[in-house]
């Protein structure tokens, strides 16, 4: 049984590894590996929906990953390397869209969402505050109150 | 008082509305980024030929730029009707997609040739260059050489009449 089981976890281990690992390249320096990483699952495969270039096994993804590699090791900015893609696969391959014309209801939603909260929790306030009692009523209030609580003692 | 009590029915409306119009939306349409925009600059062996094609050298009449490659089944499906348009006239550039240009010229020596001309782009750096993500991919290039439409996916008689045909009346 031991035996069984030592079997089946190193297969699921090894298969799990043998499709983790699409292809290595060497970088000069662990910075350029870092942002290596960083825009390979910035970057979304323009031929397989909802992937990053970094899960894709799509051949595409392999030319783009090697594109950035290649443009990591001259020396151009990652700023530069997405403009480069842009030009070529459109807004598309951004995970992370910048902001035009057609992104700015999708950036500026959040502060929006925010100020529309702010605006409910102040009516509420003020809703509140306007309803509060008069100092007739409060008397009134603490008099009954008072009145209860004799009654109860009695 | 009304208008309270249908406020949250219209924005339930609303929100329905809004979802609805997100299911007609396609979700795979990626539009060209370089429609509106001069082919990109290539200098690349022609098929067969023993002389090499730049973008420029296309000019003068609205054509196809058909990009295709033997490993993809899709070409071999809309290879028939490429002949068709081929035969009515329509230009058609080929743009051979990181294959083998022997294997390339067997398929065209036996399937037929609707190309007036074939680029080989063995690396796929015209393809990266013009946003090539996949064969088959059809463009449009007028007469100035400017990038009009992209198709993704196999032409067939309705795409032609469709998105295609209306780039080439008055033309050809």
């Amino acid at each position: 049984m031991t035996l069984f089981r030592w079997l089946l976890l190193s297969l699921a281990l090894s298969s799990a590894a043998a499709l983790g690992v699409i292809e290595t390249y060497e970088f000069s320096s662990p910075a350029l590996e870092a942002r290596y990483k960083a825009l390979s699952q910035e970057l979304r495969c323009p031929k397989c929906q909802n992937q990053n270039i970094a899960d894709s096994n799509a051949p595409i993804s392999r030319d783009l990953r090697a594109i950035v590699h290649e443009k990591l090791e001259t020396g151009a900015t990652d700023s530069e390397i997405i403009d480069f893609l842009v030009d070529r696969y459109g807004e598309f391959v951004r995970y992370r869209p910048g902001l035009d014309r057609n992104t700015l209801w999708l950036w500026s939603a959040p502060l929006i969402l925010l100020l529309m909260a702010v605006a409910v929790v102040l009516l509420q306030i003020r809703r509140d505050r306007a309803s509060a009692m008069s100092p007739v009523q409060q008397a009134r209030a603490e008099a009954l109150r008072q009145k209860f609580q004799d009654e109860a003692q009695q | 008082m009304l208008l309270k009590r249908f406020l949250p029915l219209a924005a339930f409306a609303a929100l329905v509305l809004l979802l609805v119009r997100g299911l007609a939306l396609d979700p795979t349409a990626l539009p060209s980024a370089r429609v509106g925009q001069p082919l990109p600059e290539f200098d690349l062996q022609v098929l067969g030929g023993e002389y090499r094609r730049s973008a420029g050298q296309w000019r003068g009449q609205p054509a196809l730029l058909n990009v295709w490659a033997t490993w993809c089944f899709s070409c071999r499906v809309e290879h028939p009707y490429l002949l068709d348009l081929a035969e009515n006239g329509v230009t058609i550039y080929g743009l051979n997609y990181k294959d083998d240009p022997v294997k390339a010229l067997t398929w065209l020596q036996e399937l037929g040739n609707p190309y007036a001309e074939t680029v080989v782009d063995i690396n796929g750096d015209f393809g990266f260059d013009l946003g090539v993500y996949g064969a088959p991919e059809t463009y449009v290039i007028d007469a100035a050489g400017t990038v009009q439409h992209r198709h993704v996916g196999v032409v067939d008689e309705r795409v032609w009449t469709e998105q295609l045909a209306p780039f080439f009346e008055g033309g050809s």
